[in-house]
C-alpha cells in the first residue's frame, strides 16, 4: 500500500515546551487511522502542523506520491491539495444555512476571481443533497447551522469534509458530546469514507476506537508511543503506564 | 418537513431572489422622480435647487455606505479609511472640471487681444490662474491627464483602486485584522489628508479644488437644471451599485465573504484564499466610493483636504452602524438619515434651547446628540434602523419554504 502522508521527525516548541517531539508518522492512501493518547499528548498540534496552521521548528511533512513537503505551505493551499480537516470543537458557520456551509466546502474551483463568477450548478444541489442524505441532517437543510444540536454540528462539519473529496481527512474528536445512537452513525460515516481515501481519527472514547476497528497510533509527550492492533497497544505495559492505568 | 432540500440552493437571479433589492430600487426611483417633479429645475419649484444637491450629495454617501456595508457588514473588515477614496474620486473628477472650466475663462478673456494666444501660452495662464494660490505656475505631474475627461474619468476608478490593491494587499498579506487594520486604514487616510494639505502635493493645499459645480460646456443649462441631472446620475449610480453589491453578496461567493467575516481562519481550510477574497472586495467597495465621490463633489462645488480626514471614515461607519450592517437597504437608510439630520442641525435649522443658564447650540451640540443616539441604537437596537424592518409582519409566502421555517427575514436578504 502507498503511503499518503509521511511525517518525518518533527518538532515543535511552545514557549519552552516541547508539543511535538521527534515525531515521525506514517499514514497509508486508503483506511483509517487513530491517534489516541492523554490529554496534551499533541494530537490536535499533530494536525496543525499537518495542515499548515502551526510551523514545526524542525522536520518534513511529505505529501502524495511525489513526496511533496507541505511544511511553508498556506493552509489554503494544504487544503486544495486535498487535505480536510475537521476541528476538534466543531466549528461550521453558525450564520449560514447547513446547505450554504456544505456547498462552500464543494470541491469547487477557489481562486478568487473563479468563485467570484461561480453559479451553483444543479450537480452541485444533488451533490449537497446526497451528502446531506448521508449525514442525516437532509431535513435540516435549510436551518441555520447555528441552530443544530452539537453532535449535528459535528456531522455538519464531517459533511463539509466529505463535500470537499479529500484524499486525507483529519478528524479531532468526532464524537465529543455524542449519544450512543449518534456515535454509531459516526462511526459508520468514517469508515465508508476510509474505502476510498485515508482518514486519521483522534479519538479519546476507547469504544469509539474499539468499533473503529483499525491500527491505532498512541502519542505521548508529542511521540509516538506505541502503535499496532488495539488489543496490541492496550497491552504494551508503557501505554498502560501513562495512559490507560490511571 | 417537506420542504424539497434542493430549493435549499436554488439559483435566482439576485433581483427575484432578493425582494429587498427590488424594494429598494423602487423607492430609490419613486423618490427620484418626485424630488425632480418637485424641484425648481424640472417641475413645481417646492424644492429649491440648493436642497436638490443636498439631495443628491446624498444618494452619493448612500452608495458609500453601501460599500461601506460590503466591507465592514459583509466581509467583516472594518475600514475606517473608505472616505479617503471617495475623496480621491473627488480630486480626480475636480481636476478635470477646474482645468476644462479655466481653461474656458481665460480663453474667453484671451480672445480679445491682438494676437492670438499660443497654446503654450494658453497653458501657462491656464496654470497661474489655478496654481496662483500656492505659487506656481506650471501645471504638476500629476495634472498629466487633467485636460482629458475620458482619462480623468479612468483616474476616479484607477488611483483609489490603486492605492486600495496596493493597501490591501501589504495589510491582508501579513494577515492584520481586527483593530490593527482599522488603525492602519485610519493611517492611511490620516497620511492622505496631511499630503493633500501640503502646497507642494500638487492638488492647491488647503485651498482644496473649488467651482466644481460649473461644469464646463454645460453653461447653458443653469444650477437648476445641473442639480436634477446630477440627482439622477447619482441615483443611478447608487441603483447600479446597490444590485452590483446584491449580486456580489449572493450565492457562494456571498457565502464565502461572509464566512470569511464570521471564521476566516476556518475558511483557510476549506482551501479559499482568504487573503485574495478580501483583497477584491476591499479594492471593489473602494472604487465604488470613489466613483460616489466623483458624483458628490461637483454637487458640493469643492473639496479640500479636510473631507478625508480621518474622521470622515468614521462617520461612514457610524452611519452604516446605526443603519444596520449586514443589509444594504440598511446602511444607505442610515447613510441618508443621519447625513441629512448632520446637515439640517450644524446649518442651523434647528432652533437653539435656551436652558436659562445655558443655551443649547445645535451646531455644537448636534456631534453630542449623533453619539447618544450611536449609543443608543447600539444598546436598544444591535441590528440598527434597517432591523426595524423585521419586524414587519410577513406573510407567508412560498419563498419562505426556501429560507427556513423560522421567519428569520435577515437570511432572507442576505441569501
Ligand atoms: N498555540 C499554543 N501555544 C502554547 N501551547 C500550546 C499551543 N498549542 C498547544 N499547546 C500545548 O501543547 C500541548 C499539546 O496540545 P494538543 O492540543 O496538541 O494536545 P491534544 O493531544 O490535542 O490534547 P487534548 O486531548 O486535550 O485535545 C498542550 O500542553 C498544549 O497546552
Ligand atoms: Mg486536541
Amino acid at each position: 500500500m502507498t503511503t499518503l502522508l509521511e511525517v518525518d521527525s518533527i518538532s515543535v516548541t511552545f514557549d519552552g515546551f516541547k508539543a511535538i517531539n521527534d515525531l515521525s508518522l506514517a499514514i497509508a492512501s486508503t483506511g483509517l487511522r487513530a491517534i489516541i493518547g492523554p490529554n496534551g499528548a499533541g494530537k490536535t498540534t499533530f494536525m496543525d502542523i499537518v495542515t499548515g496552521k502551526t510551523r514545526p521548528d524542525r522536520g518534513r511533512v511529505l505529501w502524495g506520491e511525489g513526496g511533496m513537503n507541505l511544511v511553508g505551505l498556506s493552509e489554503a493551499r494544504i487544503a486544495r491539495l486535498g487535505l480536510g480537516r475537521k476541528f476538534q470543537r466543531p466549528t461550521v458557520f453558525e450564520a449560514q444555512s447547513v446547505a450554504e456551509n456544505l456547498d462552500m466546502a464543494l470541491k469547487n474551483p477557489r481562486q478568487p476571481l473563479r468563485l467570484l463568477l461561480a453559479r451553483r450548478t444543479a450537480a452541485d444541489r444533488v451533490r449537497v443533497e446526497a451528502i446531506a442524505e448521508e449525514i442525516g441532517l437532509r431535513a435540516h437543510l435549510t436551518r441555520r447551522a447555528g441552530e443544530l444540536s452539537h453532535g449535528q454540528k459535528q456531522w455538519l462539519e464531517i459533511g463539509m469534509l466529505l463535500a470537499q473529496d479529500p484524499k486525507l481527512l483529519l478528524v479531532d474528536e468526532p464524537a465529543a458530546g455524542m449519544t450512543v445512537a449518534e456515535r454509531e452513525h459516526t462511526t459508520d460515516l468514517l469508515k465508508r469514507a476510509a474505502r476510498t481515501r485515508a482518514v486519521v481519527v483522534v479519538e479519546h472514547d476507547m469504544e469509539f476506537v474499539r468499533r473503529l476497528d483499525c491500527r491505532v497510533t498512541v502519542l505521548h509527550e508529542g511521540r509516538v508511543l506505541a502503535e499496532g492492533s488495539l488489543d496490541h497497544v492496550t497491552a504494551d505495559p508503557n501505554v498502560i503506564d501513562v495512559y490507560l492505568g490511571r | 418537513m417537506t420542504i424539497a432540500p434542493a430549493a435549499a440552493l436554488r439559483p435566482r437571479f439576485v433581483l427575484a431572489g432578493n425582494p429587498s433589492v427590488l424594494w429598494a430600487l423602487l423607492v430609490l426611483a419613486i423618490f427620484t422622480l418626485g424630488v425632480s417633479f418637485l424641484s425648481e429645475g424640472m417641475g413645481v419649484g417646492l424644492i429649491s435647487t440648493s436642497f436638490v444637491k443636498t439631495l443628491g450629495k446624498t444618494l452619493c454617501l448612500c452608495l458609500a455606505a453601501v460599500a461601506m456595508d460590503v466591507v465592514w457588514g459583509y466581509c467583516g473588515i472594518l475600514s475606517l479609511g473608505h472616505m479617503a477614496f471617495f475623496g480621491l474620486g473627488g480630486y480626480a473628477i475636480g481636476q478635470w472640471l477646474m482645468t476644462a472650466r479655466t481653461t474656458e475663462i481665460v480663453a474667453q478673456s484671451l480672445a480679445g487681444q491682438p494676437l492670438p494666444p499660443t497654446p503654450r501660452e494658453l497653458e501657462q495662464a491656464v496654470a497661474t490662474q489655478i496654481f496662483g494660490v500656492v505659487g506656481a505656475d506650471e501645471f504638476p505631474w500629476i495634472w498629466a491627464f487633467s485636460d482629458s475627461l475620458g482619462l480623468q474619468l479612468l483616474m476616479v476608478v484607477l488611483v483609489p483602486g490603486l492605492l486600495a490593491g496596493l493597501f490591501g494587499w501589504l495589510a491582508f498579506r501579513s494577515r492584520v485584522t481586527g483593530v490593527y487594520l482599522s488603525i492602519l486604514t485610519q493611517g492611511m487616510t490620516l497620511a492622505l489628508s496631511l499630503w493633500l494639505f501640503q502646497n507642494d502635493s500638487g492638488l492647491r493645499g488647503n485651498n482644496g479644488l473649488s467651482g466644481l459645480q460649473n461644469i464646463p460646456g454645460l453653461d447653458g443649462w443653469g444650477q437648476a437644471t445641473l442639480s436634477v441631472a446630477f440627482l439622477w446620475g447619482s441615483a443611478l449610480a447608487l441603483a447600479l451599485g446597490y444590485v452590483l453589491f446584491a449580486w456580489l453578496t449572493s450565492g457562494r461567493r456571498g457565502s464565502v465573504i461572509r464566512a470569511i467575516r464570521d471564521d476566516e481562519a476556518r475558511v483557510r481550510f476549506l482551501g479559499y484564499g482568504v487573503e485574495g477574497t478580501k483583497l477584491l472586495v476591499f479594492t471593489l467597495t473602494a472604487m465604488v466610493t470613489a466613483i460616489a465621490g466623483a458624483l458628490y463633489y461637483p454637487q458640493a462645488g469643492i473639496i479640500n483636504p479636510g473631507e478625508v480626514a480621518p474622521l470622515a471614515s468614521v462617520y461612514l461607519a457610524v452611519w452604516v452602524a446605526i443603519g444596520g450592517r449586514g443589509r444594504l437597504y440598511g446602511a444607505a437608510l442610515g447613510a441618508a438619515l443621519v447625513s441629512l439630520l448632520s446637515s439640517w442641525f450644524t446649518s442651523g435649522g434647528v432652533p437653539d434651547v435656551p436652558l436659562g443658564f445655558a443655551t443649547i447650540r445645535w451646531t455644537d451640540w448636534w456631534t453630542v446628540l449623533l453619539g447618544l443616539g450611536f449609543v443608543a441604537v447600539t444598546l436598544l437596537a444591535p441590528k440598527g434602523l434597517g432591523g426595524l424592518f423585521d419586524l414587519v409582519p410577513r406573510r407567508p409566502s412560498r419563498r419562505q419554504g426556501d429560507w427556513g421555517p423560522d421567519d428569520g427575514a435577515w437570511r432572507r436578504e442576505e441569501g
